[in-house]
C-alpha cells in the first residue's frame, strides 16, 4: 500500500466544502419568505411525491434543498426531535432555535468527520410567531453554520442571484399572493440573466399561516387553492403590465 | 411508538414496573361517553364528571379529545392513564402523518389504539382499566364511523351507536330509543344530550349538565370538515332545551308503543 500524501487541514476543508456546494448548486432553488399571515415557502418540484417542505411541529416548517435522501433524513431526525420534546414536556417547548441547533450540530459534526461525506444539503428552518416580529427563519448551509435571516431567504444552485433579488424587492406586511408572486418571479431567473416559465404544477408551495385556527400551522397549497392565487396576481398585475399576463397564460 | 421504546422506554406507559398491592387504588375515573353516527359525520361527547369511590373527584374534567383531524377519542377509566394514552395516540397519529405525509386509514388508528390498550392490561387486572371509545369520519367510505373497546383491547365496529363508562347501559338504552337512521347533525348533537342526561339521572357517577357552574357535556362533531367541539354556548343552548324538555317530562321523549 502507498503512503497517503499530505493534505493540510485547510485544503481538506474547502475541498469537502466545495464537494458539498457543488451537490447543492445542481438542484432547483427554493426560497421562504414572510409575509403578513406567516411565512411562506416556494420552489420548483416536479415530483409531488417527494417534497422539498415540511412540516416539523406546529410552528415550524422545514425546507431543504440538495439531496434528497440526506434531507429526508434530517428532517424525520427533526420530527423525531420535536415530536419526543414535545411529548415529554409541552408542546410550547419545542422552537425553531432549538431545532436549528441540533441540525447545526449533526450538519457539522458530519462535515468536519473524515471519515463521512459531507452532507450536501441546504436546509432552512422557519418559525411563525404570534406576530410578524416573532417569525424566525434560520439558514443552515452543509458546514453546520447558523445563519439567522430576515424577510426572504433563498437556498439552492441559483440562491446567490435569487436571494439579491429578493433582498431588493421583498417588503414586510405583503399578502400571500404578492409574496408568492415575487417568490415565482425569483426562482424564474436564470443565472445568464434570462427568464424561464414554471408552470404552477410544477411549483411546490406551503405556508405557515398564524391565522389557521388549529394548532398546527403548516399548511401545503395545491390545486385549486394555488391556481386561485395565482391568478389573484395575474389580475393585478393586468393593470401593470398586460404582456406579462399574456405571456403567464401560455 | 417504536423509536420510543427503543430511545427512552421509560415514556411509554406499558413499560412501568408497578409495585405490588393490596386492593384496589383509589384513583379519579371518568365515566360516560356517548357516540352517534348520522349521515355525514360522527357525534362524540362526554359527560364532565370524574368520581374517586363515592366522591367526586372533579367536575369539569374533560374526556374527550381530537385524535387527529378526523377522529377523536373518549375516554372512560382511570382518568391519569387514559388522558395519557390519549396524549400518546395523538402523538402517534401525528408523527406518523408527518413522517410518511399521509394520514394512517381509520382503520388504522382504530387498532393502534387497541395495542395501546392492551399494553395497559397489567394496571387493569389492578383496577386501573382504561376503556376508550373512538369515533371518526372514514374519508375512503365517507361516513362516520365508531368502535369500541374492552380492557383487553378487544376492538369492535359500533354501527349507528354506542357508549363506555359506568353510565354507558342507560345511555345505550336511550340512544336505542332515540336513534333513527335520517338524523341531522343537529338532531345528532340533541341525541347524546339526551343520552347523557339519562346516563346521569340513573347512574351517581356521570353528571348531568350543571346549570348553576355552567358545566355542560363535551359535544364533538366530525365530518368531512374535520374535528369540531361544539363552543360552550352551543352546548349550553343544547344542554338547557333538553333540561327545558325535561320539566315537564322528566323521563325525556317518549317514544311510540308500537
Amino acid at each position: 500500500m502507498s503512503t497517503p500524501f499530505y493534505v493540510s487541514p485547510q485544503q481538506a476543508m474547502a475541498d469537502r466544502a466545495e464537494y458539498a456546494r457543488k451537490g447543492i448548486a445542481r438542484g432547483r432553488s427554493l426560497v421562504v419568505l414572510q409575509y403578513a399571515d406567516g411565512i411562506v415557502f416556494v420552489g420548483e418540484n416536479p415530483s409531488r411525491a417527494l417534497h422539498k417542505f415540511s412540516e416539523i411541529y406546529d410552528r415550524i416548517g422545514f425546507a431543504a434543498a440538495g439531496k434528497y435522501n440526506e434531507y429526508e433524513n434530517l428532517r424525520i431526525g427533526g420530527v423525531r426531535y420535536a415530536d419526543l420534546r414535545g411529548y415529554t414536556y409541552d408542546r410550547d417547548d419545542v422552537t425553531a432555535r432549538g431545532l436549528a441547533n441540533v441540525y447545526a450540530q449533526t450538519l457539522g459534526t458530519i462535515f468536519s468527520s473524515a471519515a463521512e461525506k459531507p452532507y450536501e444539503v441546504e436546509l432552512v428552518v422557519a418559525e411563525v410567531g404570534e406576530t410578524p416580529e416573532g417569525d424566525q427563519i434560520y439558514r443552515l448551509p452543509h458546514d453546520g453554520s447558523i445563519v439567522d435571516e430576515h424577510g426572504s431567504v433563498a437556498v439552492g444552485g441559483n440562491a446567490e442571484l435569487i436571494s439579491n433579488y429578493l433582498d431588493q424587492r421583498h417588503q414586510d406586511g405583503m399578502t400571500l399572493a404578492e409574496a408568492l408572486k415575487l417568490a415565482v418571479q425569483a426562482l424564474s431567473r436564470e443565472s445568464n440573466g434570462t427568464q424561464r416559465e414554471i408552470p404552477a404544477e410544477r411549483l411546490e408551495v406551503a405556508v405557515l399561516d398564524r391565522t389557521r385556527p388549529q394548532s398546527r400551522k403548516f399548511k401545503r397549497i395545491v390545486g385549486r387553492q394555488l391556481g386561485r392565487l395565482l391568478e389573484e396576481n395575474g389580475a393585478a398585475t393586468e393593470a401593470e403590465s398586460s404582456e406579462e399576463e399574456g405571456s403567464e397564460e401560455e | 411508538m417504536d423509536f420510543l421504546s427503543d430511545h427512552q422506554p421509560e415514556l411509554l406507559p406499558g413499560n412501568r414496573q408497578l409495585p405490588p398491592t393490596q386492593g384496589v387504588i383509589e384513583a379519579p375515573h371518568g365515566t360516560t361517553i356517548v357516540a352517534v353516527t348520522f349521515p355525514g359525520g360522527v357525534v362524540l361527547a362526554g359527560d364532565r364528571r370524574a368520581t374517586m369511590g363515592n366522591v367526586i373527584a372533579q367536575r369539569d374534567i374533560e374526556k374527550v379529545f381530537p385524535a387527529d383531524e378526523y377522529s377523536a377519542v373518549g375516554i372512560a377509566g382511570t382518568a391519569g392513564l387514559a388522558v395519557e394514552m390519549v396524549k400518546l395516540f395523538q402523538l402517534e397519529l401525528e408523527h406518523f402523518e408527518k413522517v410518511e405525509g399521509a394520514q394512517l386509514s381509520l382503520e388504522g388508528k382504530a387498532n393502534r389504539l387497541s395495542t395501546m390498550i392492551r399494553s395497559n392490561l397489567g394496571m387493569a387486572m389492578q383496577g386501573l382499566a382504561v376503556v376508550p371509545l373512538f369515533a371518526g369520519y372514514d374519508l375512503d367510505r365517507e361516513r362516520g364511523r365508531i368502535f369500541s373497546y374492552d380492557v383487553t383491547g378487544g376492538r369492535s365496529e359500533e354501527h349507528n351507536f354506542a357508549a363506555t363508562g359506568s353510565g354507558s347501559i342507560f345511555a345505550r338504552g336511550a340512544m336505542k330509543k332515540l336513534f333513527r337512521g335520517d338524523l341531522t347533525e343537529e338532531q345528532a348533537t340533541t341525541l347524546v344530550v339526551q343520552a347523557l342526561y339519562d346516563a346521569a339521572d340513573d347512574d351517581s357517577a356521570t353528571g348531568g349538565p350543571d346549570v348553576a357552574r355552567r358545566i355542560y357535556p363535551i359535544i364533538t362533531v366530525i365530518t368531512e370538515d374535520g374535528f369540531r367541539r361544539l363552543s360552550e354556548d352551543e352546548a349550553s343552548e343544547l344542554s338547557r332545551a333538553v333540561l327545558q324538555h325535561r320539566l315537564e317530562e322528566p323521563d325525556g321523549p317518549k317514544a311510540a308503543l308500537l
